[in-house]
């Protein structure tokens, strides 16, 4: 077993993403993030999930998933071949003595203070999931009160894209 | 948009259609052509697009919300609707219909339990790729997710046994949904796709154009094989001196058995057929080895275990087909033929992967095929002359049995039917009888539910099939068990003039069900017995003959191997009317040769207890 990070682009449908998660869950994969968002065309959108399975089994989802009437492209991508980021917003405890520690914790991870109150701080941060954890590590003995973080984004390096848009792109 | 307009284009069509398929609609005109369009309601607009779309034939139910479409029904010179007695019936009809002709098959339903009912033909057709469309109707717009009366989310509950599905939210999209939805059922690997249509949207009226423009950016199946992999795979044929072509459902569907001929006398290799391709080569052929697998035939199942070369042509190394996968064929290399490239790879590793049309496939494998004399083959034919001299297909002696056995009732039922004749079968034993024991010669004439092994399936499928082919014989081998599941659709034959043949293979049993009690179960047959015998403590139940004749058939009995012949002739002479034959046969006859479940196909029995004897220093 291995993570592997999918990028799918999809014809902005109903139904099309409990079509595509089907075919993981039918199959007894766990996705472990899921983010979907338009993309720079419009009827078009972006599906990156990242899941954990053999090589073999990844094979005959990607091949299901091309069979899909509204999946339009498939590609995995390397860890080392394309930027991945995840969003995190978390909400921890800082009262008067803690909160010069924790901000300046903060700071170190590039984070950004969204919401104050006397008793906690929530801080914004990105960044891939190696980052995210270390974040979280560090913050954990000053007390997480809650957290939420968005699935994995990530588009290739370099300086082509995933694909020319323009043959997929329906007349609108 | 910035993006250049560019019209979509539909993925093209295979190349071998066993039969026409509707017309892609080309490119939709400019949408100003709408202003001049017809008006029409979305019930007129489902009517008038499958008449644009060469439907002649329906099966369907109406009810509530679908009852909008059958009023513009009413008035169609062209389309006929055939009401069927259970919508289960409409969807096997369907589907007989596609296999019979090659064409889309169309079932239509109303909502909620009508739409369910659709399920398993769907599951079916999926199974077997089956070109469908079913219409269903839904609740209003304004009800969906209100669990509104007889609402059930169908395109919900049929996602993973569909193709593709769609739900109308505005009737102006109706032609262009249904174009879509035809294109999508017949072209790349055939399927069934569903349309679901809110009742207010069958009400709602809307500009008619045709033809649509169709949008399926994301569907573009590969028909053209790649030419670097078919001349691999030719010279590793022409390289192989164990080469056997494993036939499946794919030639059949994509029209190829010429091509298919041609490349098996050119290479002298032999060649398997799966329940799926019975038909799809000649029976008669020397080269033919019979049906693979679980019930095939000895030379057949070995044929593929020794061989060095398996070249697949639209199969997809079903688990009936290679018994413990694992232990599958050990010593051959794969040449694997599918248009559905997820089927490469899947259960088997290919070789040689070549995604593409089976008919463009094989004539290309043809033409790349240079022969290097069939010496080569001389010890493997030998082989296999061997085995088809020492274990031919057979069952027990019909003279020193009392009752009738099965196969002898289905090897008559052959041989006394016309050459072009149809046959539908449920599951079961009588359906493994059916495959072994009629020679079938024409592609199509061999209507059965392989993948999902739908039980019922026959009288439907027959009455699909007759539609379809109103002047050839059509003729169902069911079960007993089989028979109770779906006759009620013998009503519809009767009424509509449909009329089907049945011959239920009376053994007063689950027969497979018992034979597996039989082998693994040490005869406690829990559950199997049907009571449809005659015996001293009960009467029949039910009187298939009284059945039968309840409703509008003819119903015909035989009850000793004397009659067989007799009742046969009989039954084959009636053409106005449906026939049933309830033919009395013992309970105790089993399907062999047998690969048991989940074991090594180098195990396959004989007859019971009985293992062939495999000269293994030969190969």
């Amino acid at each position: 077993m291995s993570t592997h990070t999918l990028s799918v682009l999809v014809e902005n449908k109903p139904g099309v993403l409990a079509r595509v998660a089907a075919l993981f869950s039918r199959r007894g994969f766990n996705i472990d993030s899921l983010a979907v968002g338009e993309t720079e065309h419009p009827g078009v959108s972006r599906i990156t999930i990242v899941v954990d399975v053999e090589a073999g089994s990844l094979e005959q989802v990607t091949k299901q998933l091309n069979k899909l009437i509204h999946v339009l492209k498939i590609v995995e991508l390397e860890p080392d071949a394309s930027v991945q980021r995840e969003l995190l917003l978390v909400k921890v405890r800082a009262d008067a003595a803690s909160r010069g520690q924790v901000i300046s914790a903060a700071e170190l991870f590039k984070a950004r203070s969204v919401d104050v109150t006397p008793d906690t701080v929530t801080f914004e941060v990105t960044g891939n999931s190696d980052k995210i954890d270390s974040f979280l590590e560090v913050l954990e003995p000053f007390g997480i009160k809650e957290l939420v973080q968005s699935g994995t984004v990530a588009l290739g390096r370099g300086a082509k894209s995933m694909a020319s848009l323009s043959r997929y792109i329906s007349p609108s | 948009m910035s993006t250049p307009v560019k019209a979509p284009k539909p993925g093209p069509r295979p190349a071998g259609a066993a039969a026409p398929r509707p017309k892609a609609p080309k490119p939709g005109p400019p949408h100003s052509v709408t202003a001049t369009a017809p008006v029409l309601t979305g019930a007129q607009a489902v009517v008038k697009s499958l008449e644009q779309l060469e439907v002649d034939t329906v099966f369907g139910i109406p009810g509530g919300t679908i009852l909008p479409a059958y009023d513009p029904l009413m008035d169609s010179a062209q389309v006929r609707h055939i009401l069927v007695r259970h919508e289960q019936g409409a969807g096997h009809a369907a589907e007989g219909y596609a296999a019979a002709t090659g064409k889309v098959g169309v079932c239509m339903a109303t909502s909620g339990p009508g739409a369910t009912n659709l399920v398993t033909p769907m599951a079916d057709a999926h199974m077997d790729s089956i070109p469908m469309v079913a219409i269903t109707g839904q609740v209003v717009s304004s009800s969906i997710g209100t669990d509104a009366f007889q609402e059930a989310d169908i395109c919900g509950i049929t996602m993973p046994i569909t193709k593709h599905s769609y739900l109308v939210r505005d009737a102006s999209e109706i032609p262009r949904i249904l174009a879509e939805a035809f294109h999508v059922a017949s072209t790349g690997r055939p399927g069934p796709v569903l349309v679901d249509i809110p009742k207010d949207i069958l009400n709602t009226e809307a500009p008619f154009v045709w033809p649509p423009r169709m949008e399926l950016p994301g569907y573009r199946p590969t028909t053209q094989p790649h030419g670097k992999q078919i001349r691999e795979a030719a010279n590793l044929i022409a390289e192989s001196k164990r080469p056997v072509l494993y036939v499946g459902g794919g030639v059949v569907k994509a029209g190829a058995d010429a091509e298919l001929l041609e490349l098996a006398e050119l290479t002298g290799a032999p060649v398997v057929t799966t329940l799926m391709a019975r038909g799809a080569f000649p029976d008669s052929h020397a080269q033919h080895l019979g049906m693979p697998g679980m019930h095939g035939t000895v030379p057949a199942v070995h044929s593929l275990q020794k061989a060095d070369l398996i070249v697949a042509l639209g199969a997809r190394f079903d688990d009936r087909v290679t018994g413990k996968l694992s232990s599958f064929a050990p010593g051959a290399k794969i040449v694997h033929v599918d248009i559905d490239p997820a089927e490469i790879g899947k259960n088997r590793e290919a070789d040689v992967p070549i995604v593409g049309d089976c008919k463009s496939a094989i004539a290309g494998l043809t033409e790349a095929y240079v022969d290097p004399g069939k010496e080569r083959l001389k010890a493997w034919w030998e082989t296999l002359d061997d085995l088809r001299a020492r274990y031919p297909l057979g069952y027990e002696d019909q003279s020193v049995q009392a009752m009738t056995a099965p196969q002898y009732v289905i090897e008559r039922l052959g041989a006394l039917a016309d050459p072009d004749t149809i046959w539908t079968t449920g599951v079961g034993q009588h359906q493994m009888w059916a495959s072994q024991f009629i020679s079938y010669e024409i592609p199509g004439t061999f209507i059965n539910s392989g993948g999902l092994g739908t039980m019922g399936f026959a009288v439907p499928a027959a009455m699909g099939a007759k539609m379809g082919h109103p002047d050839r014989m059509v003729w169902a081998i069911d079960g007993d068990g089989c028979f109770q599941m779906t006759n009620q659709e013998l009503a519809t034959c009767a009424v509509e003039g449909i009329p089907i043949k049945v011959a239920v293979i009376n053994n007063g049993n689950l027969g497979m069900v018992r034979q597996w009690q039989t082998l693994f179960y040490d005869k406690r047959y829990s559950n199997t017995g049907l009571s449809t015998h005659h015996s001293e403590d009960s009467p029949r139940v039910p009187d298939f003959v009284k059945l039968a004749e309840a409703l509008g058939c003819v119903g015909l009995r035989c009850d000793s191997p004397g009659e067989v012949d007799d009742v046969i002739r009989r039954a084959n002479e009636i053409d106005d009317r449906p026939v049933v034959v309830d033919f009395t046969v013992g309970p105790d006859a089993m399907v062999w040769p047998m690969v048991p479940a989940g074991v090594s196909n180098d195990e396959i029995l004989y007859a019971r207890d009985v293992r062939p004897a495999f000269d293994e220093e030969e190969l």
